[in-house]
């Protein structure tokens, strides 16, 4: 699937920026842009208490990954089946949620809390994308869980999925210490 | 109420409160949805490695590691105090494919059959749990986003890379649920 003499195409950062203190001052875009998800975008400091706001969104976020039994080992392989319009609707009304809201943002120009302006990264497109988008949907209908519902899970009380995401932790390891011999 | 809370909700209540997660973690704090990117703060906290992709300030985005913890804090709420009383309600053509590999669906979200430490070794649950895991971390982390990084806020903000993606997602898992899973589940 990787042909190793292509390592010589991914472009390899400076020391120097491969040092980079920090993500945002990490100009190595490729890394960059392959990973703008799940960031902290923010070039304020606050104190630690302030996370404990996360923590609340995160529980909320918990709190209906498992009442809506999106979860559920069984309801994702009934997506995959076809066979339920449930997860289609979780997925396309927060999608469609989500759109309005970013949209309101950009359009009135909404600023954080914190009044810094909103910042929106674009994704680049990598091939990475359909190869390992591929390779997770086959651990998605394994597992039944991709990485949110991997700690929803574990919450829950199946308590073995604490294996699953070790394993999940590997493999990002393994994708870190291979990446310059995969296409992207 | 709590009666309705502990009910399974519906897709339109589940789906617009996760949507929401989106303006609500930019507002906060200008923090993009995504999950799977926790893993990646993880090996880099733990063991980077010298590996170039590990070699950031994680505690600059330790926000990602206290809202995973708020997941697992609030799926443990939603499983004790406000568990469903009863079994899932599961299709019937499911139902009967997973019969005939001797699971039976009760009340736990995923089968206890495949999921438990007691069947950890055997081979399918070996396969599903363990190899099925690294697939998910390896995957998300080649792919640039998972479910929430891509599909949620990368459609939100109309990326079409993030389509691309969730197509690919869906490809995978159907490939896998339908012709790859039925031989694993017969181990």
């Amino acid at each position: 699937m990787a042909p190793l003499n292509q390592s010589s195409q991914v472009p390899q950062a400076p020391k120097e920026y491969r040092q980079a203190k920090s993500m945002s001052d990490n100009l190595d875009f490729e890394v960059r842009s392959l990973d703008t998800m799940g960031m902290n975008e923010s070039q304020l400091s606050h104190p630690a208490w302030h996370l404990l706001k996360y923590l609340a969104m995160g529980f909320i976020f918990g709190l209906v990954l498992v009442k809506a039994e999106v979860v559920s080992w069984y309801r994702i392989q009934e997506m995959f089946r076809f066979e339920s319009f449930h997860m289609y609707g979780v997925i396309g009304s927060a999608v469609v949620v989500g759109a309005i809201s970013i949209a309101l943002i950009k359009k009135f120009k909404w600023r954080t809390i914190y009044g810094e302006p909103v910042r929106f990264y674009p994704k680049k497109f990598s091939i990475g994308q359909v190869l390992g988008g591929l390779l997770f949907g086959f651990g998605w209908a394994m597992t039944g869980a991709c990485p949110g519902p991997l700690y929803a899970l574990i919450g829950s009380g199946i308590t073995v999925i604490v294996v699953s995401l070790f394993s999940a932790i590997v493999g990002t390891w393994v994708y870190g210490w291979m990446r310059q011999h995969l296409p992207h | 109420m709590l009666q309705f809370l502990r009910e399974p909700w519906p897709w339109w209540v589940a789906g617009p409160l996760i949507g929401l997660m989106v303006p609500a973690l930019l507002l906060l704090g200008n923090k993009t949805l995504g999950i799977s990117s926790t893993l990646r703060h993880i090996c880099a906290a733990v063991l980077p490695a010298r590996i170039s992709y590990f070699q950031y300030d994680w505690k600059k985005e330790s926000w990602n590691l206290i809202f995973v913890c708020g997941i697992l804090l609030g799926a443990m709420v939603a499983a004790t105090g406000l568990a469903n009383p009863n079994n899932m309600v599961i299709s019937p053509q499911l139902v009967t494919d997973l019969a005939a590999n001797n699971i039976h669906p009760a009340k736990a979200l995923a089968p206890a059959e495949i999921f438990s430490w007691s069947q950890l070794f055997t081979m399918r649950s070996f396969l599903m749990i363990v190899v099925g895991g690294f697939l998910v971390g390896f995957g998300t982390r080649y792919a640039g986003g998972c479910t929430s990084g891509h599909s949620i806020m990368g459609l939100s903000n109309l990326q079409w890379p993030s389509l691309v993606a969730t197509l690919c997602f869906m490809g995978g898992g159907w490939v896998m649920a339908n012709y790859i899973l039925p031989v694993i589940l017969a181990l």
